[in-house]
């Protein structure tokens, strides 16, 4: 044996010994690796253990959403398995945050089962989040190659159908959650929903929690709110929506909630987050079958997409149901009650209603994202918005939204049907604004006060809410900005 | 009762300045304009009459409006809708749409409903003025409009 020979023989004995070595010398540190356009890439934010090198850390995660476990196993010997270990190919330090680093791991194509959000996740933050080298892990972004992405058949209509489905063009959907969302008799209910619509919103809905409880049976409620909405479509000559919560404990009962729900008519079911990524993918066949929209409540999301350093971000999130195939998913509002940086929520836009979307750091982007043509998700602003905002919520949340004012329509003094005209009459003021040219973020007070002399209701609501704003810091912010965290 | 339907229904009536802002917008927006007019207004008609072809190459607010206001005097109480068209990769679908005549009478619609098994209800929009027949749907032979 030559001097060279020995050596790579002394280090194949070393990797095939038995026992512990590290991730990083097992093959998941791969720092001269040149991700291919089929990988699947993913940007971790890794907080490793005192004494724990940064690129060990971005290994070892490698090696846990692949094929490693904590010590050498012959049986890799059986596999090429260099193909289908994870690689680690970048560690960058974050920016002004001591002890954090951004991890960046490529996954073959070949780890990924075609069309399958479960799949996708369990392999990817499977196993890893309680692992102990790292005191905190979260995946902030991830790349879906165009080839993978083309084995989901995306949202069931998109924004584009929706639009021409509902006769509705140039300005922001409008929507109100039904409140209280718990103790209405279906008969009260479905007076909500009436005068909601009656009086101007495109949309209503049923809150994450409203399913069938002791007070409010799914089936009476389906079936008041529905003459809620052919009254008001009636009373208007436009195509009206309720998001019929058909959440159940079962894929059985779910069907047979959504089945009813268009047999007696109505252009929308929705589904939460909490049903599971499978229970989605099927709803989402079912909604593109049967020709009804899918709207999904993010319900439970903040548990793990809040906190910078542990868990998943929402824009992961936005990702995976873009492939699932929901038509609507709640993604921020900026202004209103509920966690929002501007830049960050922007990102989550892009994400879904782009189809070549830039790598962009100050909007929390880490990776340019090509969805082939996939359809678009509309995004869905609630909570804690109302009339007054509606500059704002032009500016930053753009045309191709469903802006959901609950308490801000249902709220109103002079009744729901009158506050949901004050939300509709501003909304149009707004986009006739922007349309004439004006510079609408900053003339937005005067342009409502404008538009409220000759609508009393949005005259009521801008004295009553006006003034009302949610400005605390937000929580989850990109690492690079430039931009305040609140409006 | 007063319909609806498009971008601006919840303000009052655009006079012709206001249509020309907004056209200019869409010509802006590289969006070609068209014109179209109906006496049924069923939230379901998709199909309004083409009052002639979009027109692509009229880049004049003026000249469109022009177009705008021959459709209101060859087509009195109707309802009269302006579009705009996106034909960008990804959009290819009408951009903004409005409404810029209506018949001086609304009748709107009469909400049928059959009763099935169970408490369901079906459903059926009827729009009183399809009862009589096209031209004589507002008025005697069209009659003149508010805008006449």
């Amino acid at each position: 044996m030559t001097g060279t020979d020995e050596q790579q023989h002394q280090q194949e004995q070393d990797r095939w010994g038995a026992g512990v070595i590290p991730y990083a010398q097992m093959g998941y540190w791969m720092p001269d690796y040149e991700p291919k356009a089929s990988d699947l890439l993913a940007a971790f934010r890794i907080t490793p253990q005192d004494g724990v090198a940064p690129e060990e850390a971005g290994a070892a995660v490698a090696g846990e959403s692949s094929t490693a476990t904590w010590t050498v196993v012959w049986t890799d010997r059986l596999t090429a398995y260099e193909h289908y270990q994870a690689k680690c190919y970048r560690v960058e330090a974050v920016p002004g945050t001591p002890g954090q680093w951004i991890a960046y791991i490529a996954y073959d194509i070949d780890l990924f089962e075609e069309g399958s959000i479960a799949n996708l996740t369990s392999s990817i933050i499977g196993n890893v989040f309680g692992f102990k080298p790292l005191k905190a892990l979260r995946l902030e972004d991830m790349r879906i190659p165009v080839a993978y992405a083309k084995t989901f058949p995306g949202a069931p209509h998109g924004i584009v159908m929706e639009r021409e489905y509902l006769n509705k063009y140039g300005r922001p959907l409008l929507g109100a959650t039904t409140k209280p969302k718990l103790g209405l008799s279906a008969r009260n209910y479905g007076r909500v929903v009436y005068e909601a619509l009656r009086g101007g919103l495109d949309f209503t809905k049923d809150d994450e929690n409203v399913n069938s409880q002791p007070f409010l049976r799914w089936r009476d409620r389906f079936l008041y709110v529905m003459e809620g909405v052919q009254r008001a479509q009636a009373e208007s000559g436009e195509i009206k929506g309720h998001y019929l919560n058909v959440t159940a404990a079962t894929m059985e009962g779910m069907y047979e909630r959504a089945e009813f729900a268009k047999e007696i008519g109505s252009v929308v079911v929705m589904i939460d987050l909490t049903v599971g990524y499978t229970a989605i993918q099927s709803m989402s066949g079912w909604a593109r079958r049967n020709g009804v929209l899918l709207h999904l409540h993010r319900a439970g999301h903040g548990t793990y997409t809040r906190q910078k350093t542990h868990g998943v971000s929402f824009r992961v999130i936005c990702k995976w149901m873009r492939l699932a195939g929901v038509d609507h998913i709640h993604a921020g509002t900026v202004v209103g009650k509920l966690e929002g940086d501007p830049m960050t929520i922007a990102g989550y836009y892009d994400t879904l209603r782009l189809d070549q979307v830039d790598a962009d750091p100050r909007k929390g982007l880490y990776f340019e994202q090509d969805w082939a043509a996939l359809n678009a998700v509309m995004p869905v602003a609630s909570g804690g918005i109302h009339a007054g905002q509606m500059h704002q919520l032009l500016h930053y949340l753009g045309e191709d939204v469903v802006l959901q004012f609950g308490g801000g329509t249902i709220g109103h003094p002079m009744g729901i049907a009158y506050g949901a005209e004050a939300n509709r009459v501003a909304l149009e003021a707004m986009i006739k604004a922007r349309n004439e040219g004006r510079d609408y973020l900053a003339e937005g007070t005067d342009i409502l006060r404008s538009a409220a002399k000759h609508c009393k209701a949005l005259e009521t609501a801008l004295d009553v809410w006006g003034d009302i704003t949610f400005n605390y810091e937000s929580t989850d912010t990109p690492d690079v900005t430039v931009t305040p965290t609140s409006v | 009762m007063r319909i609806t339907q498009g971008t601006f229904s919840f303000l009052p009536d655009l006079t012709d300045m206001e249509i020309k802002a907004e056209v200019q917008y869409a010509l802006d927006n590289g969006w070609p304009l068209s014109v179209e007019y109906t006496d049924d207004p069923h939230p379901r008609n998709s199909y309004w009459e083409m009052w002639g072809l979009p027109m692509f190459d009229q880049h004049d607010a003026s000249a469109v409006l022009q177009e705008i206001n021959e459709c209101r005097r060859a087509n009195q109480e109707h309802y009269i809708r302006v579009n705009a068209y996106d034909a960008s990769y990804g959009r290819q679908t009408t951009a903004l749409s409005f409404i810029v005549s209506r018949p001086s009478v609304e009748p709107g619609f009469r909400l049928e409903r059959q009763e099935v098994h169970d408490r369901v209800i079906r459903y059926s929009l009827h729009s009183y003025a399809t009862d009589r027949p096209r031209g004589e749907r507002y008025g005697v032979n069209g009659g003149p409009g508010p805008r006449g």
